[in-house]
């Protein structure tokens, strides 16, 4: 291998590889709460939510990320939550978001 | 529509014998050998008449798709080779290029759709050249033509796709380009969902085709994903993805019917290896790129170097000595003349210290 600098790299892919994602904390979370599966993505949650208010805190997006088996980086951004729950109000599909919240939390732990 | 005849809505009329013969830019650059082994199978092996007319040009397609030549101009150039065609006395066009196929299909599907472009070509054409514009009878591509082919050039193989060691099928990749049936699915066989016409001729020849999962996808070409140094991230990386994709299959070897996709397939293994020490073969080495010409000339017996295999960046010998092909290692980089036409520097590439990607993920 010479590392030869050709002026451009190998772009990576934007896309996501369910295969080689580590789905387990994702399957441990969604069996606790199986209502998450009816999450249809409005992103009700995120345009309610206080924290998001005027900070890009972007409640759909992390747990879908975690759906997905993509964990880095969810924890640290997941204590900007501050649990006010104004988003478990609006959610068209019932779920109980402030709980996932901390559900998540506690499975991924610091990770 | 019943199953069966959604099926035959795959299947293309390809014309027997007189073919007017259409050559590629990048083929003849960077595959003369398959332009000239084609032109010898047709007239030579196969009885067949074929025109190869020194008065045709580029179609101009890489101009094109990167944004340099107008629709207007491209269309009157096409009328052009439409006519010198008429004037040789041919009626079946055949193109040696994916890009310019795509092309002359979307020009005549263009003037179908809107006749006052046709008739704008028309005048273009007359008043540049003084030509008449006479369609052509029928449109293929010359791996249509090795397809129709196929089993003719079984009935004189002289090797099968077999590995003579193991006297198992060799294993294939088939790449088809993009351009072949992904614009007009009905202009190549099995469409654009099921391209067959590479695995009928790897099927017809003993050998195997391997399914893995990136199969259609692109090889990355894509002219201004390449032409434009700032995109070739991009386009470096469809051919990785394939690799990736294919690799854990261990394929003999590729065979392309695009000349970007065979050119592309070949060096940006040498670049991955390059810049990553990446190689894809099961020896730690690269994974050979033949053209369906290459791959039905070595079938048929023609001497690898004639064919033009020393101009891969993936050396070919390993692939030759599993098909039993005799070779002259030192005539690799003589040329037709018996002068020694120079040797390129060792590549990563096709140095066996690379490790096997799927080695390395264990």
């Amino acid at each position: 291998m010479r590392n030869v600098v050709f002026g451009y790299g190998i772009s990576r892919p934007r896309a996501i590889d369910m295969d080689n994602n580590d789905l387990r904390k994702s399957r441990d979370i969604i069996a606790e709460m199986p209502e998450l599966q009816a999450c249809i993505g409005c992103g009700s949650c995120t345009a309610s939510c206080t924290a998001g208010n005027l900070t890009d805190f972007n409640f759909r997006k992390l747990h879908t990320a975690v759906r997905r088996g993509e964990y880095k980086g969810v924890y640290a951004e997941l204590s900007k939550c501050m649990l006010c729950g104004k988003c478990r109000l609006v959610c068209p599909r019932g779920i109980n978001t402030r709980g996932l919240v901390m559900l998540i939390k506690r499975k991924l732990g610091d990770f | 529509m019943s199953r069966r005849a959604s099926w035959q809505e795959y299947q293309k009329d390809i014309a027997a014998d007189r073919y007017y013969y259409a050559r590629s830019c990048i083929r003849q650059n960077f595959f003369p050998g398959s332009e000239w082994a084609f032109l010898d199978i047709l007239s030579n092996r196969l009885g067949i008449d074929i025109y190869d007319d020194p008065l045709h040009t580029s179609c101009t397609g890489i101009g094109y798709h990167s944004d340099v030549v107008p629709l207007e101009t491209i269309m009157t150039v096409v009328a052009r080779q439409f006519s010198l065609m008429a004037e040789a006395g041919y009626e079946n066009f055949v193109s040696s290029c994916i890009t310019s196929f795509g092309i002359y299909n979307e020009v005549l599907a263009t003037w179908e759709e809107f006749p006052e472009t046709e008739e704008r070509t028309r005048r273009y054409l007359r008043e540049a050249t003084g030509r008449e514009l006479v369609k052509p009878r029928s449109i293929a591509h010359t791996s249509d033509i090795i397809f129709y082919q196929r089993e003719a050039i079984a009935r004189k193989a002289k090797h099968r796709l077999i590995n003579r060691h193991t006297g198992e099928p060799l294993r294939v990749v088939e790449h088809i380009g993009c351009h072949y049936a992904k614009i007009f699915p009905k202009s190549g066989i099995g469409g654009s969902e099921f391209p067959y016409v590479l695995a009928g001729m790897i099927e017809a020849w003993g050998g195997d085709v391997v399914d893995y999962p990136e199969r259609r996808h692109c090889c990355g070409f894509g002219f201004r994903n390449y032409l434009v140094q700032a995109n070739r991230g991009s386009s470096i990386a469809n051919s990785h993805k394939k690799l990736e994709s294919m690799a854990p299959y261990k394929p003999d070897f590729i065979v392309a019917n695009c000349p970007g996709c065979a050119m592309f397939l070949d060096k940006w293994q040498y670049t991955i290896a390059e810049m990553d020490g990446m190689a894809y073969g099961a020896d730690g080495k690269g994974i050979p790129v033949l053209t369906y010409e290459e791959m039905a000339g070595l079938v048929l017996g023609y001497d690898p170097w004639q064919l033009g295999m020393q101009f891969h960046q993936v050396d070919v010998e390993p692939l030759l000595d599993k098909l039993g092909v005799e070779y002259d290692p030192g005539a690799k980089y003589l040329g037709a003349d018996g002068k020694y036409i120079g040797k390129p520097a060792d590549a990563a590439i096709n140095c066996p210290s690379q490790r096997p990607i799927y080695e390395r993920r264990k």
